[in-house]
């Protein structure tokens, strides 16, 4: 007889790594693209996308194996998943729990969508964002990107 | 080391310093050889009349000396060079850099790659301060700037002077009437800054609704690039051109002002009413950039 799956999530815990949790539902792959995970790395990855949440409706997880995520990583997620919670894993132990912050400033992460700034002109700068209210604003020339930010990672 | 990048970094207390000081320096009352041993360097990477003239100007009438960085074809950045590189290198020329440059944001990375003062004098689309501030003082020569009402007409999506000037007035708790073709509205971002700041914003479909309200009339200049014919263009404009008759009902203080060049906007005629003040606008730009030259070299 088949054995029935056990309830709960059917993606199997990782030995060393990181999970990514609460992730909003369907932003499961830009995390991985802001994280420069494509296709072609040799990462083993996990993603579930739009599982259910009692607190969030629908979440998205990320397991990356063997890679622990550094503080300006996981700053990098806060772009586009404020909520997530990122959980350092060894010999398949929790052992760091990370909360994301959104920082003051993002630095080289994000290309201005403006084609007239400087910072997309060949100058040995990187592009630099203020956070703020209602959205990133660029430090060079003032375009404020209040939605899609995925579509602006470098 | 003081840079002036953006008149949003200014504070309303230097603002109102240099607007003083300005007035100051058209009684009179400045030292000629304030600035004796100090060079401008001048780096205008784009075509400038009176921008580029009245910082020379400025600087001479301060006793001061200004290089030029000559054409773009005949120095290194003809030949690729950064424009990172050649801050660094001019900086090492000059007591203070004053910019010009097609690309937004051209001032800010100046101002990170110099060892001395960067004021920018227009980046793109971006901001011009010096223009700002010599707006702010032509309109505090007739009137104070606390409460006024200010009538932008043209187009406000693409016009830097209206943005920075719109926001350096929203310090005064001024209200602004806008009155522009369709699609050439004050950018979103823009608008929610002002409203942010508690900036009254009333939006007018025809100049002769709100004239006779208001304090002054910054026309701009409707570009003919943003047209995709020139019929189109020249429908657009022709409703925004301001005539003798348009003004029939002005208050007794009201002004009219232009950043120049005017191209149809303003009819010739207007030139000999009192009200009009751009020509005297293009020439405040000689006492305020004397006060600007003063705040970052002295």
């Amino acid at each position: 007889m088949k054995r029935k799956p056990e309830e709960g999530l059917l993606i199997s815990p990782i030995r060393n790594g990181t999970v990514i949790d609460h992730i909003d539902g369907g932003e499961g792959l830009s995390v991985l693209r802001i994280l420069g995970i494509t296709g072609r790395t040799t990462e083993e990855l996990s993603v579930a996308t739009n599982v259910g949440s009692r607190q969030m409706g629908k979440k998205d997880i990320v397991k990356i194996e063997n890679r622990e995520l550094l503080k300006e990583e996981v700053d990098r997620i806060s772009l586009i998943a404020p909520k997530a919670s990122i959980n350092i894993i060894r010999e398949y132990q929790v052992k760091e729990k990370i909360g994301v912050e959104i920082p003051s400033e993002v630095i080289g992460v994000i290309k201005c969508p403006n084609p007239g700034c400087i910072s997309n002109a060949n100058e040995p700068i990187q592009s630099s964002f203020a956070c703020q209210k209602r959205g990133y604003r660029c430090r060079y020339c003032d375009t404020l990107i209040t939605r899609d930010i995925a579509a602006y990672i470098i | 080391m003081r840079h002036i990048i953006s008149i949003n970094e200014v504070s309303t207390e230097e603002i109102d310093d240099i607007l003083d000081r300005a007035s100051a320096i058209e009684e009179g009352a400045y030292d000629p050889d304030l600035l004796n041993g100090k060079i401008l360097a001048n780096l205008f990477f784009e075509p400038s009349t009176r921008t580029q003239m009245s910082f020379v100007s400025a600087m001479f009438r301060l006793g001061g000396k200004v290089i030029n960085l000559g054409s773009i074809e005949a120095s290194s950045i003809a030949k690729g060079e950064t424009l990172a590189d050649t801050i660094r290198v001019v900086s090492g020329y000059a007591d203070a850099i004053v910019l010009r440059h097609p690309k937004e944001g051209a001032a800010r990375l100046a101002s990170e790659f110099s060892d001395v003062p960067v004021i920018n004098a227009g980046d793109g689309a971006g901001q011009h301060p010096s223009q700002t501030l010599l707006d702010l003082f032509t309109i505090r020569q007739s009137f104070p700037l606390n409460g006024i009402n200010v009538g932008f007409l043209g187009d406000l999506r693409y016009g830097r002077t209206a943005h920075s000037l719109a926001t350096a007035l929203s310090r005064y708790g001024v209200i602004i009437h806008t009155i522009t073709p369709p699609g050439l509205e004050l950018p979103p971002s823009l608008t929610h800054d002002l409203l942010d700041t508690g900036t009254k914003i009333v939006v007018h479909e025809h100049l002769e609704d709100i004239i006779a309200d208001l304090d002054v009339l910054y026309v701009t200049r409707i570009q003919r690039e943003r047209f995709p014919d020139p019929g189109a263009y020249a429908s657009v404009a022709s409703g925004y051109r301001v005539t003798p008759e348009m003004l029939a009902d002005v208050s007794d203080r009201f002004i009219l002002m232009h950043p120049l060049p005017r191209v149809d906007e303003i009819d010739p005629q207007v030139d000999s009413m009192p009200c009009a003040r751009y020509f005297e606008q293009a020439r405040n730009g000689v006492p305020i950039r004397m006060a600007m030259l003063q705040k970052v070299l002295v």
